[in-house]
């Protein structure tokens, strides 16, 4: 069979939701570190969010499923740990998509920049742990609601 | 060390056993820590420890993956974790200890959170590529798990008179078990010989400042004593408290073999 680009496969990628926020893709996400065709076989290196993320297994398993999906047969997933996944391999769309699903993007400054519900600056922090490994608990002062902030790391 | 040096290397099973060690302290720990969910004073802080715990598992996944790389017979993460019995544990014993009520939980917490972080920023530079990745990312997990307990000890021992003294007895209490950390022998002098890991005494001032400091500001009084329980990392002798844990971790592998999700 004649091999599709690598820039192809990107792009398939680029359709996969992540499991947890499916309003962003894995490659919004930062986690799809290279794509290399070694002979016949599509190498996909992928480094985890946290280590202990139960969403790895079902993100490697869709990762496989969607490119099975668009004709490939031989699909290696690699893992790569460092450099470690940082948020700051978030892609501007993701973020663009993050807040307006209503949960704040990661900010350099460590807290969300406003309240995704209602734009006011006036957060406070309830938790740095949150539903998911990678988010935490903040509340607008302003209209009240809890909302979740992706974290950096 | 100048780069012509050739460093001496650890043999086989030194390195295991340093893997072991690692491992076994984030599994235990991760499991203590997983007892609380469901049953945390409040959701926020129920959720704090799921997280807590599921990240020192993660962690566990690789540092028992690679043990058990290393040991080359064939065996998983799993298999360690739920295969092998008390004495071939080789966690610190202050992780096997009881929860206690919740300020006992974060005070541990506390105690390890600044040993792993201090130890984790010196493996990072491991001259064995996977421990140097796993350390660096599991460095980024850990310096949320020590922002949020070193907080929360300040918050409860800086707290109401009860709170105080609850903080104050879990520190008498666990203190006992901070010496162990820092207790060098055979595996960590052939560690440091190799470029694998740090001498663990060399670790304390890291551990002394941060401590000192999060003490001090939770109005806490650190013990003067430096007597210190050991035998946990070396597998010399484990408290009666691991044996009953191990057997709410393990039953289902035991009484199922080999069963899976």
């Amino acid at each position: 069979m004649t091999l599709p680009s690598t820039d192809q496969v990107w792009d398939w990628l680029h359709q996969v939701p992540d499991p947890e926020i499916p309003v962003i893709s894995l490659t919004d996400l930062g986690i799809i570190r290279d794509v290399a065709f070694e002979g016949e076989t599509c190498v996909v290196t992928v480094t985890p969010t946290y280590s202990g993320c139960p969403a790895t297994s079902i993100i490697n398993l869709d990762i496989e499923t969607a490119l099975r999906d668009h004709g490939l047969r031989d699909i290696e997933l690699r893992r790569q740990l460092s450099p470690a996944w940082t948020t700051d391999w978030m892609t501007q769309e993701g973020r663009d998509k993050l807040a307006a699903y209503g949960i704040a993007p990661p900010q350099p400054a460590g807290g969300p920049d406003k309240c995704p519900h209602c734009g006011s600056h006036h957060v406070e922090r309830l938790s740095q742990f949150g539903s998911t490994p990678c988010k935490a608990q903040w509340r607008c002062t302003d209209c009240l609601e809890p909302f979740d902030y992706f974290k950096c790391i | 060390m100048g780069a012509a040096e050739k460093l001496a290397e650890m043999t086989q099973e030194q390195l295991v056993q340093y893997l072991l060690r690692l491992g076994d302290n984030t599994l235990v720990l991760g499991h203590r820590v997983s007892e609380w969910c469901g049953k945390s004073p409040v959701l926020e802080e129920d959720i704090a420890l799921a997280n807590t715990a599921l990240d020192l598992l993660g962690q566990t996944q690789l540092w028992l993956g690679r043990a058990a790389d290393v040991q080359g017979e064939g065996k998983s993460a799993d298999d360690l974790a739920f295969l092998r019995d008390v004495w071939d544990f080789r966690n610190v014993l202050l992780v096997e200890l009881p929860n206690g009520d919740f300020g006992q939980t974060l005070m541990r917490q506390l105690l390890f959170d600044a040993y792993h972080a201090v130890l984790l920023a010196e493996l990072v530079n491991s001259t064995d590529a996977t421990i140097s990745a796993i350390a660096e990312k599991a460095s980024k997990e850990v310096a949320y798990h020590l922002e949020r307990s070193r907080d929360t000890v300040i918050g409860l021992g800086d707290g109401t008179e009860e709170s105080h003294n609850r903080m104050q007895a879990a520190l008498d209490l666990l203190w006992p078990y901070v010496g162990e950390m820092f207790h060098s022998d055979a595996v960590d002098a052939a560690a440091v010989a190799a470029g694998i890991g740090p001498d663990p005494a060399s670790l304390r001032p890291g551990f002394d400042a941060i401590v000192t400091a999060a003490l001090a500001e939770a109005t806490l009084v650190k013990p003067d004593s430096d007597f210190a329980h050991k035998g946990g990392r070396t597998g010399a002798m484990h408290t009666e408290h691991l044996g009953h844990m191990l057997c709410q971790m393990q039953w289902l592998q035991r009484a199922y073999p080999g069963n899976k999700w």
